[in-house]
Formats: C-alpha cells, structure tokens, sequence
C-alpha cells in the first residue's frame, strides 16, 4: 500500500474518531446537571436577577434543542471558528494554546523521564531476575501502579514541601512577582516536582513492560545462540537484546499519550498548576461548553498523533515490516 | 590425547510436583565419551534422546533448574561452568538445530562478523561466505530473508569463523536438500582434517555412518554403545548392542526390519 493511501486512512479514522467523541462529549454535557448560568455568575447569584439570567440563557443559545445547539457548534467548527470560552473570555484556540504551552513542558518532561528510567528499570530487573534489585524494583512498580495520581501528588507535596521545604507548593510561577518579570528557571522550579510525580507513576507501566519483555528474549533460542557465541552480560543484552525489546516499549509510550493526559489533569490539579489538564477540569465544572469541546478535539488528536507515531515507529525500526511496506509499495 | 572427556555425566531437571514435592527427571545417565582433535564422532538417538541437553550441557547453556553430575574436561583440564564461559565461542563453537537461533531483528552478516575471533570480522565473514557459496548480498539480509538452506549455512559460518577447537553440531542436515547436505557434511571432513574435533550430533545414521569415525548412539538418555563407523556395514554383524543393530537394520536401504520392544 502506498504511503499516501495510508496517510488518508489514517486522516479518515481521526475525523471519525473526532465525531464520536465531540457527539459523546457534547450529550454529557447537555445531560449534565450543571447550569452553565449559575456556573458562570457563581457568588454573585443573589444580585442577578432571573430576567437578567434569562437574557443570558437566550444570548448563549441555551434555550434551542441540543441537537441544533450541537449542529451550530458543529458548522463553525468547520468554517475554523472555536468559539468564545465563557470562563475566561477568550476565544477557545487562545485559551488551549496559553495552557497547553504551559502544560507541554510538564508533559514532555514527564514524559521523557518516565520512559528512560522505566526502561532502565525494566532491563535491569530482568538481567538481575531473581535478585533483590528484581525484587525492590518490582515491588516499586506494583505499588505505584496501584496508587491513584492525585494521592501520590498529595503525598510528594507533604514530603517536599511542607516537611522538607525544597519545592513550592503549588502553582507554575511565584506569588507577587509580575507576569512580564517571571524568568523560564522560576518556572522550571514550579514544574519540576508535578513532572516528578506524573513521570513516577508512568515508569510503573514501562518497567514491568520490558522486564516481561527482556525475560522473554532472554530465554529465546537466539539468546542462547549468543551465548554459545561467547557474548555475554550488557554485552548480550546490547545487541541482542535491546533492539528487541525496544520496539513494544516505544509503542508503550507512545500510546501512554492518554494516560498522560489523563494523569496531568489529575496532577495540575493537585498543585495548581495552570495548564490544561486544569483548564480540562475548570470547564467541566462550570459548564463552559465550547471550551470543553475545543479540549476535548484538541486532546483527541493529541492521544491520536501518540497512537499514530507509536504505529509508525514498527517501520522504522523492525525491519519484517519495513521491508514489507517497501514490498508493497 | 582427547580434546574433550565427558565423564559419567548425568543430568536431570528438576520440577515441583502439585504437592511441592521435589521431583527429578533424569534425562541423561552416566555418560561416558570423549573426542580427539581430528575426530568426527557421531551422537545418534532418536528424538528425546537427550542429544541437544549433551550439547548444551558441554557449553554451560542448560537452564538453571538443571542438575548436572560428572566431570568434564577439556584440553586437559577441568571444564567448569566459569571456563565453559571463557571458552564458548572460541574453543568451542555451536552449530544449533534451527535457524530459529539467528537473532531475527539483526542483519545475517553481523551475526556472522561477530562471531570473528581473529582477523578482521568483514574479510573473515566474505571468506567464509565464499566458502559455503553464499551469496555477498545476503549478509545484508535478515533471517527471514533467507531461504532453509541458506540460513543453516549461515549457522555453519557462524561455528566455522571462530577457528574453535570443538564444534558441536546439533542436526546440521535436516532441512537441507541433498546436495547442500552433502556439502556441509564435506566441510564437516575437511574441518575435520584440519584439526577440528566435531560432535556431529544426529538422527540420521547414514549421514553419521558416512563421515564420523566413531558413532555413539544414545537412547533414552542412556548410551547405548560406541562403535567404529566401519561397524555400520552390511547386516551390522559387527555392531554389539542389539538396539543399535536393530537402529542400523531399520534403515530402508537396509533390511527395514521392526523389531518389537525399541520404540518408545
């Protein structure tokens, strides 16, 4: 098949993929006992008065059928329009971009890290199967897959804030300092301690991956041919071992882009950290629909991009199926 | 002097039963044999003889549940598990039974390169392709690439670019159409003449009758007898234990005779 004919496949997936998810999105919400209203007028509810809610209501277009709602929604989507986000005022393609350049740091950081100290855990625990360091590192990674996010996040807060005061306690810039005068370091020091705690639980996931995987490979028959060979330890496992084992893992992590979406709106929450994963939260709770949709697409083609590269590193790297698409193209 | 000397060598896995209770399956008993520089001495058994386990027991690559008794010795002294260590790969070599021991993801030429032990890898590897007429090109490909034949010739490079003193080969032939099989069993001789003890481990027993000079035939992980390969001639008058003989008279271009009791 040629790669053009793929790419479009793929295009087509994701266009259908996003219908179902903004359709699903979009009756949740509709079905949502939260009124965007309320939501939006909050404290000052007793001085706004029912006419006035109203007025807002007809303004918003609450009062028209949701299917017609959703289909309004729909062709300004197409014509390139995201509309307006009620809680913060600004149009949708600006609030996405602000939070989630704040949030991509986070992710990528976390991200990374998970991935190269997972791995590394994983390779290590299979090559030292059976030993302590097995045993601590397995023991580390079942633990922590069983912690929710948000409790480990609490729990790193105690530790590094209030018992040993290293890091500060929440949000992604200092307090009192002026936007325009916070450096890219005072920032980086906010991050550092969310990203420690997104990537510690997603090393969980990637270790115990390729500790199975490496186990695997080792007691393959070309593993024993190696050995027959003369090669033996990092040696072994170097060329033979690591190229195999390599592939599920990128395909692992590339397909963990849900997971870290998932686990940053938890994490951003938990220290207060503006990005989007707060922005995902902020616009649920308080109904502020177009934001919460133009999240929603936007994350959907994140975790499809993830999904997408995770099957497009096989032809990279695994060459059966290089040469297969070489052959069929 | 003998290269290799296996002496009362036992082996035996053992496993837990439902009731945790520890039991021992004894899969090879006290086996004797040895092998000179020069030698082709053939190992022929049925399948579930125990042939593979001997192989990788002389190599140190038996699974840790393994218990292994006897001595072993190699060029005169003690082969322990740390000297196996030191030794495979260049004093003795492998040949596996399958091209499932070619590491699928790795192109065929650097598998072959880096069982190089002296010289340079690259000139070694077009050498040996030569010798065994594989195509230069091929060293490009991955395993999947190449057909039967070609991926067990790429096993006997790989066993014959270390310059071991010992090679073990674990049915090289099968597979094989008969004139590539007729080479390798050629290379197998002109190794052989050059120095090179080989362990030709096998089923077929015209194969092994054809290049060996002595043939062990092992049955249940018990050996059977050792007998020189000028013994497998005629109506077997000359071969001493009645297994092997029924094993030699069993053969088509023989009698093809049945005889009751030896099938297990």
């Amino acid at each position: 098949m040629r790669i053009p004919t793929l790419l479009l496949r793929q295009l087509m997936r994701l266009v259908l993929l996003l219908a179902c998810v903004s359709s699903l999105t979009f009756v949740l919400m509709s079905n949502s006992p939260i009124d965007p209203v309320q939501a939006y007028i909050g404290a000052d509810m007793l001085r706004v008065g029912e006419e006035q809610r109203a007025a807002i209501a007809e303004h918003w277009g609450l009062n028209e059928p949701p299917v017609q709602r959703f289909f309004t929604w729909l062709s300004a989507i197409v014509r390139g329009d995201f509309g307006t986000s009620i809680i913060y005022r600004q149009p949708v393609v600006e609030v996405i971009q602000e939070k989630f350049m704040s949030s991509i740091s986070l992710l990528m950081i976390a991200w990374l890290l998970s991935g190269f100290i997972g791995f590394a855990a994983g390779v290590a625990a299979a090559m030292k199967r059976g030993t302590w360091l097995d045993r601590i590192i397995q023991w580390y990674c079942y633990a922590l897959s069983s912690t929710p996010t948000f409790w480990a996040g609490v729990l790193l807060l105690l530790l590094f804030t209030v018992w040993l005061p290293i890091f500060p306690v929440g949000l992604g810039t200092p307090i009192g300092v002026r936007a325009d005068e916070v450096s890219w370091l005072d920032r980086a020091y906010h991050m550092i301690l969310p990203a420690i705690t997104l990537s510690l639980v997603g090393v969980s996931h990637i270790a115990l991956h390729t500790r199975e995987k490496l186990i695997e490979v080792l007691s393959s028959e070309y593993i024993t041919f190696a050995r027959a060979k003369g090669l033996s330890g990092l040696q072994l496992v170097w060329r033979h071992g690591l190229r195999n084992i390599l592939l599920p893992a990128i395909t692992l992590q590339f397909a963990s882009f849900s997971e870290l979406f998932g686990g940053a709106v938890l994490i951003e929450q938990v220290f207060s950290y503006p990005g989007l994963g707060q922005a995902t939260v902020e616009a649920s709770t308080r109904g502020d629909v177009p934001l919460l949709m133009g999240i929603v697409l936007f994350s959907t083609c994140f975790v499809f991009v993830g999904n997408s590269i995770a099957e497009w590193t096989y032809r990279i790297i695994d060459p059966r199926i290089k040469e297969w698409y070489k052959h069929e193209a | 002097m003998h290269l290799l000397d296996i002496h009362q060598l036992s082996i035996a896995f053992e496993s837990y039963d439902f009731r945790m209770r520890k039991r021992t399956m004894p899969v090879i008993r006290e086996l004797s044999l040895s092998v000179q520089a020069g030698e082709i001495l053939a190992i022929v058994g049925a399948s579930g003889s125990g042939k593979s386990l001997l192989a990788h027991s002389i190599l140190g690559l038996l699974p840790e549940h393994a218990a292994i008794s006897g001595k072993l010795t190699f060029d005169g002294q003690p082969l322990t598990d740390r000297r196996m260590r030191q030794l495979r790969g260049n004093q003795i070599a492998l040949i596996p039974q399958s091209v499932q021991y070619l590491n699928p993801l790795m192109r065929v030429g650097q598998q072959v390169e880096e069982a190089v032990r002296i010289g340079n890898p690259k000139l070694e590897r077009q050498k040996v392709f030569e010798r065994f007429r594989l195509p230069q090109a091929a060293a490009a490909m991955y395993p999947y690439q190449l057909s039967g034949g070609m991926a067990r010739r790429v096993l006997v490079c790989i066993a014959a670019v270390s310059g071991a003193k010992l090679i073990i080969a674990d049915e090289p032939t099968p597979g094989l159409d008969e004139q590539v099989a007729q080479d390798t069993l050629l290379v197998f001789q002109q190794m052989a003449d050059q120095g090179t003890a080989i362990l030709f481990i096998t089923h077929d027993l015209t194969a092994a009758a054809q290049i060996a000079d002595r043939v062990a035939v092992l049955h249940s992980g018990e050996l059977m007898e050792i007998a020189p390969a000028s013994s497998f001639t005629g109506e077997g008058t000359a071969l001493v234990h009645p297994y092997t003989r029924a094993l030699w008279q069993a053969l088509p271009q023989n009698q093809f005779i049945h005889v009751k009791g030896w099938q297990s």
